[in-house]
């Protein structure tokens, strides 16, 4: 942050502001409002007639809300890699990205739970998991290390805006009536303390050391609900290290693109600067690089043995019906970027923006390669089933849904950065004055 | 109580014992509908005043009024925890003999009438098999395999899948949350969902012996939509001491159903003992090597009653009807 040092502590505050949307904003907001509404009415049909609404079928009996729910609890990884292992490893110049990051983690998380309800066949008896629940099924886990997440990624959100909420009640004209309620009812309480501090940076710190662990976890357990069954494809050792390595590509991907867009929108080119966008770069590559590495165990190995049952299932990957998607979410997905972000011409902002754009895009379709074709090559021949079950490509009610739940996501990111400073002014600020003092 | 309904028309005290105890010897609810309210009782019952005692199965007294009472036709209804321990003492087994199938399908018929199985499903499938280029091919009749290590059990959440005493493994539509993750682990594909609302085909909504009753474990219906189901190895014909629908349904005596503790297998009309009938025709389980250990033996197609082309003239008409 080489230039920040220059800025005064009204200036920074006044830059880092929430802001009113503009025309853009507004748009924007309302175009994902539209969408959740539609996947919203998609779902009303869901629960009037069934999930024969979908184009699941018996051999195909988890779709793409499952890779849609893999790619959630994937990308809500970010969260824990920027806030978490950044800060204990002491990396400052992350500071700026610890709050999109975090965001980015909650939102994702609240659409991974709301989508695996929505693939309940009796979303009405969720209950039955906490009244009949059996730890033994990977579901449990699931349910238990998701939740658990989810509760560690708010109090991640919540501790470091504390001293924003104290500076941006300060502030009431700028910010108006209401979402200074808002503000006091949240953080009144803060009075910037020392004592206050200090229990606030410990709180932090733990928070930091045990989400990393439970990170792990919610995508090793998801990786697991896959990795637990016989069908070729995911019956695989490999299963937990592959989802993280990719959950991470993902998070980081959607990280980059999200600094790209808050420092475009809200003119925050002083506080999120191409030395961010240089060093996010740097990330990316190593992770696609890892996330290859990964996906070269995964299919190679089977692919050197052609097990009869794994045979059917990697030809149509290579070079049969899914082969065209597959190749396109390799390259795309981790080839390209890769060889965008190795020069240094390629990390700088637009073209790091363009490689996360890429990265996410990828991943998401490498979601739905993991999860639907496995299940097109059960063991047994596919017989005395309707022609219709031997093939599967959503249904509008399940794009919509699924494109609902990620303008959800969005749309929850977007109001947020209009209520609360995306960048911590608090954190800014203190940062600008060890710098000074060091010159 | 696997129904819960006629609640406040009970008083209280008899009503809290009513759920709590398990199967009244001499009497059954009237009156249930599972799509209501199930505290709302259906039209007519209305209380009489009159208090009768009983005797419950674990042996407690308890009160309920007579207008309650009704006569049974058949066997008393089973408590859901009855029917989750299953038939003391038993531990069915099934033997298909692949020698004798030519693909009729009248078990898969006879199974998806008595089930109530949604028009295109099937519990049964009759597999044409070729297990490599210069095989023999021969139809294989699958059902559920009743796992001795069932996957499907391991991965289900709510104990809605559930491995009984007598070795079958049933479903509990009434707790099934549609997850499906069941689907997914069972190696040999048996399980089928309920993608929408049930529909009855004419011949079996017309058969009041198979419609009508309310949902128990056993009989596996009426189906729910939302839920898993699959062949259940008919627990309720076993209690009445009587074979499976499938294995009386197939005209060529394919299945063999038992008890392994009798050591026993028949298809009604031969009777064989289990262990000697498995030795002598080299009897063998479905995936061996992925541990499952399935309830469910094969004897190999040799010496067959049919060539293989015979069955399939019916393959074509069933893909007909399946389309
Ligand atoms: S065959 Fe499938 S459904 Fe039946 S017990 Fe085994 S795993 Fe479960
Ligand atoms: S679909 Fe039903 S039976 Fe199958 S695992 Fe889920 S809850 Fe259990």
């Amino acid at each position: 942050m080489e230039n920040i040092a220059a800025l005064s502590n009204e200036q920074i505050t006044r830059d880092l502001l929430p802001q009113k949307f503009g025309r853009r904003g507004m748009i924007w907001t309302g175009s994902l409002i539209v969408l959740c509404l539609v996947g919203a009415y998609a779902y009303y049909r869901q629960l009037k007639y069934g999930l024969v609404v979908t184009n699941m079928r018996d051999y195909v009996s988890w779709g793409i809300y499952i890779s849609n729910f893999v790619f959630f609890v994937a990308i809500s990884l970010v969260g824990s890699l920027i806030t978490a292992i950044f800060r204990l490893a002491n990396v400052k110049w992350a500071t700026p990205l610890t709050r999109i990051a975090e965001i980015i983690a909650v939102s994702a998380i609240v659409f991974a739970s709301l989508i695996i309800i929505v693939d309940m066949g009796r979303p009405e008896r969720f209950m039955n998991l906490f009244i009949h629940g059996r730890i033994q099924s990977p579901i449990m886990w699931d349910v238990i290390v998701i939740g658990t997440y989810f509760f560690i990624s708010c109090l991640l959100l919540y501790f470091p805006l504390l001293p924003d909420l104290k500076i941006l009640i300060s502030v009431k004209e700028k910010t108006g009536k209401a979402l200074n309620k808002l503000y006091r009812f949240q953080g009144s309480f803060w009075k910037g303390t020392k004592a206050q501090f200090r229990i606030s940076d410990k709180a932090i710190n733990i928070l930091c050391i045990i989400i990393i662990p439970v990170a792990f976890c919610i995508h090793t357990v998801t990786s697991w609900l896959f990795a637990t069954t016989y069908r070729p494809g995911w019956d695989s050792t490999n299963f937990g290290a592959y989802f993280i390595s990719g959950a991470f590509l993902v998070g980081a991907g959607g990280v980059v693109v999200a600094m790209y867009v808050f420092r475009k929108a809200y003119h925050l080119d002083k506080y999120i600067t191409p030395k961010h966008f240089e060093k996010m770069g740097r990330i990316v590559v190593l992770l696609a690089l890892l996330y290859l590495y990964f996906n070269i165990n995964e299919y190679l190995v089977p692919a050197f043995k052609m097990k009869k049952p794994e045979e059917a299932h990697l030809a149509q990957l290579f070079t049969g019906e899914y082969a065209l998607l597959f190749w396109f979410a390799i390259m795309i997905g981790m080839i390209i970027p890769i060889i965008m972000l190795v020069f240094t011409k390629g990390r700088r902002p637009l073209p790091v923006f363009i490689a996360g754009v890429m990265v996410v895009i990828g991943a998401w379709f490498k979601r739905y390669l993991i999860v639907t074709p496995t299940l097109l090559h059960p063991f047994l021949p596919m017989q005395n089933v309707p022609e219709s079950y031997h093939h599967y490509f959503p249904s509008w009610e399940e794009w919509a849904i699924a494109i609902g739940s990620l303008s959800g996501a969005l749309l929850i990111i977007t109001l947020f950065a209009r209520i609360y400073p995306i960048i911590p002014i608090h954190e800014t600020i203190t940062e600008q004055h060890e710098e000074v003092e060091k010159k | 109580m696997s129904c819960n309904c006629g609640g406040n028309n009970c008083d209280k005290n008899s009503r809290r014992d009513f759920l709590l105890t398990s199967l009244l010897a001499t009497a059954a609810l009237a009156g249930c509908s599972d799509k209501k309210n199930p505290f709302t009782p259906e039209g007519e019952v209305i209380p009489s005043g009159e208090k009768v005692k009983l005797l419950s199965v674990d042996g407690e007294i308890i009160e309920m009024d007579k207008a309650f009472l009704k006569p049974v036709p058949d066997l008393p209804q089973l408590s859901n925890s009855e029917e989750r321990k299953g038939i003391a003492g038993k531990k069915f087994v099934m033997v298909i003999d692949l020698a004798r199938c030519k693909n009729l399908g009248k078990c898969r018929e006879a199974c998806n009438h008595a089930h109530q199985v949604h028009p295109g499903q099937n519990w049964i499938k009759v597999l044409g098999m070729e297990d490599s280029d210069h095989t023999a091919p021969y139809w294989q009749p699958t059902t559920c395999m009743h796992c001795d290590e069932p996957p499907c059990v391991k991965v289900c959440p709510v104990d809605a899948t559930f491995k009984r005493q007598d070795g079958i493994v049933l479903i509990d539509s009434d707790r099934c949350i549609g997850c499906r993750f069941c689907m997914a682990a069972c190696p040999y594909s048996t399980r089928v969902f309920n993608w929408e609302e049930p529909i009855l085909i004419k011949e079996v909504a017309d058969d009041q012996e198979v419609v009508g009753h309310h949902y128990s474990c056993e009989t596996s219906t009426p189906q729910k939509k939302g839920t898993v189901g699959k062949c259940d190895f008919c627990p309720d014909m076993a209690r009445k001491g009587e074979l499976p629908h499938c294995v009386s349904a197939c005209p060529n005596g394919v299945f063999f159903f038992g008890d392994m503790n009798e050591d026993s297998v028949t298809n009604g009309a031969e009777t064989f003992q289990f262990s000697q009938l498995i030795k002598d025709k080299a009897g063998y389980r479905l995936m061996e090597d992925l541990g499952t250990k399935p309830r469910v033996y094969y004897l190999p197609p040799v010496n067959r009653s049919f060539p293989y082309e015979s069955g399939l003239e019916n393959e074509k008409q069933e893909d007909k009807k399946a389309n």
